[in-house]
C-alpha cells in the first residue's frame, strides 16, 4: 500500500497559510501525512488569518470579496487537522540539511526532514520616509490585521500611504469598518494603471474588484492622491504622529493631519530558511527584489527543499493555494509516487494567469526605488536601531562600502530587531544611489540564523 | 488622546484584569496585550536607543517593535501574545539600554 510504504518520507511544510494547507491536503490525498509546522496559534497565514476564540463577525464581513475563500481553505484546514501532524505555535529558526530547528513555548526541539516546503508568505515591503519611526505608523498589512484580528482601527485619523493593490483593499476595509481614514496617498501615477491594463485583465474579476475598493473610497469623500511624493511623517518623539507631508503628483504640497500611518509598497518574501538551506537566489526585475530560484513547480535549487506561496513568488493568495497544491506534486513526483498529472496541469494554467496579472501589478504600482536617493540624511532608514540615511551614506562614501552584508556591518543597518525586514531593501537603494550602481549590483541580506530572536533561556529538549 | 486604537465593534466580550506597571488595567477577552496596552494608551514602551515612544509596528510578529515584559521578565511580543486574568506586564526594559541619540 502507497500509505505504509510512504510513511517512512518525513515530508515538512513550514507555514499554514493557504500555500501550506494546500500543500497538506495534496500530499494527503496522495498518502502522505505531513508535519505542518506554524509559527501562529491558528492557521491561515496572515491573509485569512482566523479571528480570536469569542468574536463573532462573520466571513462576509472580515474577508469581503475573499470570504468564500477564507472559508473554503479554514475548512479544508479543519478536515485535515487531525490527520497531519500539525504543530502550532512553533518557529523553524534555523535548519541543517536534511534537519529543522524550532522553537516551542520556550522550547527548542529538532526536526528531522526528508522533503521540506516553505510556505513562509511575506510581510510589507517598506520604504523609509522622515519620521516613520514615531508611534503611530504601522505597517499596511498591520494595520489590516488590527481590524480583522481584532476590530480595531490604528488611530482615530489614519492616512494611508504607499503603493499596491493592499492599499486600496485595508483602506476600504478601514471605511467599511466605520474608521475615519483621512487620505489614501499612492505613490503610482493613475496611467500606470492604464498602461498595465492588457497584463491586468489576465484576472477581470480581481480587477474589478480593486476598481470597486476605489469607488467606496470615493463615495465615502475619503480624500485620494496618486502620483504623490512622500515627504514627512510629522509629530514629535513623545505623542507620536501627529500628520503627514507630501506633494502631489502636479508638484503641490499638502499636510494632512492623522493619529495614525498604514504605510507599505506591497511585498517582500521571508526567504530567510530557505536561504540558510543554500538555496540560490534571482533578482526579479519586475519587481526590483531578490527571491528564491525556483522552477514552475515550486523545487529550489537545493535537493528535496522546495517553496510556495508568496515566500517563493509575490502572486498573492489565490496563486498561493495553487502553488501549493502544485509544489505537493513535484513533492511526490521527485519521491517516486503517483501523482494526478490532470491537477498538475491545471495548477499550472492558473498559475500563468497570476503570472501575468503578478506583471501588471508591478508596472501598475512600482516599487519606488528612487524615493531612497532623494531621502534626506537625517531620515531614519533602520528604525529598530534609529540609524540614518546620513550614517549609512558615510559606510558607503568613508569605508567604502557598496555591498548590502559589509555596508551592515559598518552602519548596523539590518542588524536590529526585526533583522533587516523593514529596512534592508530601501536600504540597499540607499546604498546603490550613493554608489552610483544598479541595486541589484549591492547584493542583498543574507539569512541569519536565528531567523527571528530567541530567548537567552530556551531550553533544550531530546526529540 | 486617550487611547492611540480605536475599537470599532466585537465590544461585548467579558472582562479580564491584567497589570500594567503597577496600575490596574480592564481588557476584553481575546484582545491582544498590543490592543489592551494602546485602547487605554499611546505607547507600548520606551526606544533603548533614543527618547521615541514605541506602539509596535507590523502586528506579524517580524518587528519586534512591541516588546513587553512579564514582571518576573519574561519577554512577550504584545502583538501576538493573548491577555489572560493577572497578568502583570512592564513596560520597561529589564536588560541594558543603548540611548545613543537621545
Amino acid at each position: 500500500m502507497a500509505t505504509a510504504q510512504l510513511s517512512t518520507h518525513r515530508v515538512v511544510i513550514v507555514g499554514a497559510g493557504p500555500a501550506g494547507v494546500r500543500c497538506a491536503e495534496t500530499l494527503l490525498a496522495a498518502g502522505i501525512k505531513p508535519i505542518l509546522v506554524d509559527e501562529n496559534r491558528r492557521d491561515g497565514g496572515q491573509i485569512y488569518r482566523r479571528q480570536p476564540d469569542g468574536f463573532t463577525r462573520d466571513y462576509s464581513t472580515l474577508y469581503g470579496s475573499e470570504a468564500d475563500k477564507a472559508k473554503d481553505l479554514h475548512q479544508t484546514f479543519d478536515r485535515l487537522r487531525g490527520a497531519i501532524d500539525y504543530r502550532p505555535d512553533t518557529l523553524v529558526w534555523n535548519l541543517t540539511p536534511g534537519q529543522l530547528c524550532c522553537a516551542n513555548q520556550g522550547r527548542h526541539s529538532t526536526l528531522d526532514y526528508d522533503a521540506l516546503i516553505l510556505c513562509t508568505g511575506a510581510t510589507d515591503r517598506l520604504m523609509p520616509i522622515e519620521g516613520w519611526q514615531l508611534a503611530g505608523t504601522y505597517s499596511l498589512g498591520g494595520a489590516q490585521i488590527a481590524l480583522k484580528n481584532q476590530a480595531v482601527s490604528i488611530g482615530h485619523r489614519v492616512v494611508f500611504m504607499g503603493s499596491g493593490p493592499l492599499l486600496y483593499l485595508v483602506a476600504s476595509q478601514y471605511v467599511k469598518a466605520g474608521a475615519t481614514v483621512a487620505a489614501v496617498l499612492d505613490t503610482s501615477p493613475f496611467s500606470l494603471r492604464l498602461k498595465a491594463l492588457p497584463k491586468l485583465l489576465a484576472r477581470p474579476g480581481l480587477l474589478w474588484t480593486g476598481m470597486k475598493f476605489l469607488a467606496q473610497l470615493y463615495r465615502a469623500k475619503v480624500p485620494a492622491h496618486f502620483g504623490v511624493k512622500p515627504l514627512e511623517v510629522l509629530g514629535d518623539a513623545a505623542n507620536g504622529v501627529a500628520g503627514v507631508r507630501f506633494t502631489t503628483g502636479s508638484g503641490k504640497a499638502v499636510t494632512v493631519q492623522a493619529d495614525a500611518v498604514a504605510l507599505g509598497y506591497h511585498l517582500r518574501p521571508e526567504t530567510q530558511l530557505g536561504d540558510l538551506a543554500g538555496c540560490a537566489m534571482a533578482f526579479d526585475e519586475a519587481s526590483s527584489q531578490w527571491w528564491l530560484a525556483t522552477d514552475e513547480a515550486g523545487r529550489t535549487s537545493v535537493n528535496g527543499v522546495y517553496a510556495a506561496g508568496d515566500g517563493a513568488k509575490i502572486r498573492g493568495a489565490d496563486a498561493a493555494e495553487h502553488a501549493g497544491r502544485r509544489v505537493a506534486l513535484a513533492v511526490l513526483e521527485d519521491l517516486k509516487q503517483p501523482f494526478n498529472a490532470g491537477l498538475r496541469d491545471e495548477q499550472q494554467q492558473a498559475l500563468a494567469v497570476m503570472d501575468q496579472f503578478r506583471l501588471g501589478l508591478a508596472e501598475a504600482f512600482p516599487w519606488p526605488g528612487e524615493q531612497a536617493k532623494a531621502l534626506p540624511d537625517s531620515a531614519i532608514v533602520c528604525r529598530c536601531e534609529m540609524i540614518t540615511a546620513g550614517e549609512l551614506r558615510r559606510t558607503v562614501n568613508e569605508k567604502g562600502a557598496c555591498e548590502v552584508n559589509r555596508a551592515k556591518a559598518f552602519s548596523r543597518v539590518g542588524m536590529g530587531r526585526c533583522q533587516g525586514r523593514y529596512c534592508s531593501q530601501a536600504g540597499a537603494e540607499v546604498i546603490a544611489a550613493e554608489a552610483g550602481v544598479q541595486v541589484q549590483e549591492v547584493g542583498r541580506q543574507r539569512g541569519q540564523a536565528p531567523v527571528k530572536p530567541l530567548s537567552m533561556l530556551i531550553e533544550e529538549v531530546s526529540p | 488622546m486617550k487611547g492611540r486604537f480605536l475599537r470599532l465593534a466585537e465590544q461585548g466580550r467579558p472582562t479580564v484584569n491584567l497589570t500594567v506597571d503597577g496600575a490596574p488595567v480592564e481588557a476584553l477577552q481575546g484582545d491582544t496585550l498590543m490592543v489592551a496596552l494602546l485602547t487605554q494608551g499611546t505607547a507600548l514602551r520606551q526606544s533603548e536607543f533614543d527618547s521615541g515612544r514605541r506602539a509596535g509596528f507590523c502586528l506579524m510578529g517580524a518587528c519586534q517593535d512591541c516588546w513587553v515584559w512579564t514582571r518576573s521578565g519574561e519577554r512577550l511580543r504584545a502583538c501576538s501574545n493573548e491577555v489572560r486574568d493577572g497578568l502583570d506586564i512592564v513596560t520597561t526594559q529589564p536588560e541594558a539600554t543603548w540611548p545613543l541619540h537621545s
